[in-house]
């Protein structure tokens, strides 16, 4: 006689302390090990494309913001650039330069928290809190100069809301002299960990087949080992005119696209980002950053497709316009939702407790995913 | 003893026979409870202090000086809880689980020796009992982990009791490599043998004298070590937190406890984590003994040794309850099988060889 048994399904979410968010993920289970993962998703759906139909081009920026919270100076470039190409403005170099120092601290704020949250994820506590240290600190830049410190409002379509505090090139310096130590100390408690590189390498390994079929961006990809990415193959603002690299996964501690490889890649981005910005805040010219604002924003009628190297990876703007003060229709090429969709297929054969170190290390934010 | 001066001092109150017995070894058993209480109040303040210090962070800073106060206002707080019993859970098995919880930590204080006076049962076997009694904690763990009727605390229950029994080889045989050496099982014994100075620790090789000592040295701190990472697992410490790993099982086994029960479960906890500490500092670092010699003995004020002996013997346990806090907010989280593996393909092969070269050392 045979003993029937069945699959535990065990439901992870929407209230679970590592889904980062309000997510739920259908675990079906063989004793621990996984046999499937489905992600489910909606709880956070605020209807964001359907919403901006309703709104004039410059209302649309707040909400942007919202999508992903962590990104927030990102999201709004990667829409002033769909919205300029639209009307064909040429902001002033100041602006450019601006904005590209505030999307690498931006890309910086946001891989600190993926950095730290996947420390928690892990079981390592400590981590996560050196690294909102340095959070804060360009927290507190981006407050001294629009006011805000998650949702800015700050890029406006040809131009910015306001023009950098006299004070903050030099903050700004500093802040970048001191993070360099600091990254050294996260790799040496948490990076090279032993007990972090057993839990996260040869663990959801993405190869670079599976990643481009699931048409996988940014940091994830390149954690694969393709070097993509859209500030050195699409080039959008000054990102050209700066010396940079782009690091890919090497496979240190195991094999190319496991998950310490897509942990490190971010650690080794945010080196890059250091070195644009110290670029960039050399190089930042003199200018007003409000006098390409256009008076009345109206383009013509047709559509556009923009992408940018947000932190989680490729954002894509696609706006159709008939002509009139608001936007025809809005749909935004969320990195997040994308990415989160490989979580089975990166699970299968795990343990429950490998769920968490891939989720952890795909890095998603659910206000992107749900919008 | 404690216990013969109670029985003493009884006698002179004219109560004698099993009347007397009964309350002298009442208020002998009393005492652990009157230790560990103030102590886990005082060991989750300071638990949190330290990690608030470790991240950059103050920690409480409210309730009273420095916030000192916070872990009797957290105590309140989860008196006043509404006790929830989950609509599925078996009633029995889940009421009984934390106390039996703390039933298996405060047990194991019995035979740990506080000063050269007081030990609550001064049993040959000492280290044996505690190796057994606090296997209790894998019962009600189980019981909580089943009784709870979630996923997540089974999930728990199952991996705790792996856990724990494994870890309880490498122990066992940590304490048979000291037997070897010492000859006594009674961790009462094994603290007066230690006395006079430093030297005399067993972690510098015990009290034997002769070329011997010399070459235990190295053996000795391979058995602590063993000694205490298996100690951590038993106690589900960081880096073997697994069984509550937060960030996969959310609370793991106590997930649905809530008020009181689950003060119990953390108590016990916390008791366990000082009584692993006070076995590591009996087996190897001289229980209660002091470094040097006693101030009391130095005066002449006999009464005044066994105060610095429990003086040392806080010492020596909040030392290592320190280590294990530090440990706790600097590692992450090892995985289940990296955790088996670690056990038996490590620990229990080194502690055997490590056994096998000390019984060669000692017959020489």
């Amino acid at each position: 006689m045979s003993i029937k048994t069945e699959h535990m399904v065990l439901n992870m979410g929407p209230q679970h302390p590592s889904t980062h968010g309000v997510l739920r993920l259908e675990v079906e289970l063989d004793g621990e090990i996984i046999i499937d993962v489905k992600p489910h998703i909606g709880y956070l759906h605020r209807c964001f494309e359907k919403h901006c139909e309703a709104l004039t081009y410059p209302q649309i920026i707040p909400y942007v913001d919202r999508l992903d919270y962590l990104a927030s100076m990102y999201n709004e470039f990667g829409y002033v650039v769909a919205v300029e190409k639209m009307l064909g403005i040429q902001v002033p170099e100041r602006v450019e330069y601006i904005r590209v120092i505030m999307g690498e601290l931006q890309r910086i704020a946001s891989h600190l928290v993926a950095v730290g949250t996947y420390g928690i994820d892990i079981g390592a506590f400590t981590p996560f809190l050196y690294c909102f240290r340095d959070r804060e600190r360009i927290l507190n830049l981006f407050e001294m100069t629009c006011g805000a410190r998650l949702l800015y409002n700050y890029f406006w379509i040809g131009g910015l809301s306001h023009d950098i505090p006299p004070d903050f090139v030099r903050i700004a310096k500093e802040f970048v002299q001191d993070f360099k130590g600091t990254l050294k100390e996260l790799n040496n408690l948490l990076s090279y960990n032993k007990i972090f590189v057993e839990r996260t390498a040869n663990v959801g390994i993405l190869s670079v087949e599976t990643a481009i079929n699931y048409g996988i961006t940014g940091p994830n990809l390149r954690a694969s080992g393709v070097k993509w990415d859209l500030r050195r193959d699409d080039p959008y603002s000054v990102y050209s005119k700066l010396d940079f690299d782009i690091p890919v996964g090497q496979g240190l501690q195991g094999t190319v696209g496991d998950c310490w490889d897509r942990y490190y890649i971010r650690v080794l981005e945010m080196e890059q980002s250091v070195k644009i910005l110290e670029q960039a805040l050399d190089q930042i010219p003199e200018g007003n950053v409000q006098e390409a604002l256009p008076k009345r924003i109206k383009p013509a009628e047709g559509q556009i497709y923009t992408r940018v190297e947000n932190p989680k990876g490729e954002l894509g703007y696609f706006i159709v316009s008939k002509g009139g003060l608001q936007p025809h229709r809005v749909k935004v090429r969320a990195p997040s939702f994308v990415h989160l969709g490989i979580m089975g297929e990166l699970c299968k054969g795990h343990l429950v407790a490998d769920i968490i170190a891939v989720l952890g290390s795909i890095d998603i934010v659910l206000g992107e995913v749900d919008r | 003893m404690i216990y013969d001066s109670l029985i003493e001092l009884l006698k002179w109150l004219s109560i004698t026979g099993p009347a007397a017995s009964a309350i002298a070894a009442f208020i002998n058993s009393i005492f652990p409870v009157v230790f560990i209480i103030p102590f886990a109040l005082f060991a989750v303040y300071l638990e949190r202090k330290v990690s608030a210090h470790m991240q950059d962070r103050l920690g409480p800073m409210r309730v009273g000086w420095h916030g000192w106060l916070q872990s009797f206002a957290d105590i309140l707080k989860l008196i006043q809880k509404e006790d929830v019993v989950p609509a599925q859970a078996d009633r029995w098995l889940f009421n009984i689980a934390p106390v039996l919880a703390f039933v298996g930590s405060y047990a194991a204080f019995a035979a740990i020796p506080f000063t050269s006076t007081y030990v609550g049962s001064g049993i040959d076997l000492g280290i044996i009992f505690i190796v057994a009694i606090s296997s209790l904690v894998v019962a009600s763990l189980l019981m909580a982990g089943w009784a709870s009727n979630n996923k997540y605390s089974l999930l728990g229950a199952m991996r705790s009791a792996a856990q724990i029994i494994s870890y309880e080889i490498p122990t066992v045989v940590v304490i048979l490599t000291l037997l070897c050496v010492t000859g006594t099982l009674s961790l009462y014994q094994l603290s007066e043998n230690q006395t006079g100075n430093i030297f005399n620790w067993m972690i510098f090789g015990g009290y034997s004298g002769g070329w011997q000592k010399f070459a235990l040295i190295p053996f000795m701190l391979v058995g602590m070590v063993i000694l205490f990472i298996s100690t951590l697992a038993e106690v589900n410490r960081t880096p073997f937190d697994i069984p509550e790993a937060e960030s996969e099982l959310v609370a793991g086994y106590h997930t649905e406890y809530t008020g009181m029960k689950f003060a119990m479960f953390f108590l016990a906890e916390y008791a366990n984590m000082f009584a692993v500490s006070a076995i590591v500092s009996a087996l190897f670092f001289g229980g209660y003994q002091s470094p040097f010699g006693y101030v009391g003995k130095l005066l002449g004020i006999s009464w005044l040794v066994p105060f610095e002996q429990l003086f040392w013997f806080t010492m020596k346990g909040m030392f290592f309850v320190f280590v294990q806090m530090w440990l706790r907010w600097t590692l992450p989280r090892l995985r289940v099988d990296q955790l088996m593996n670690m056990c038996w393909k490590y620990l229990i092969p080194i502690s055997i060889a490590n056994f096998l070269i000390v019984a060669f050392l000692m017959a020489l």
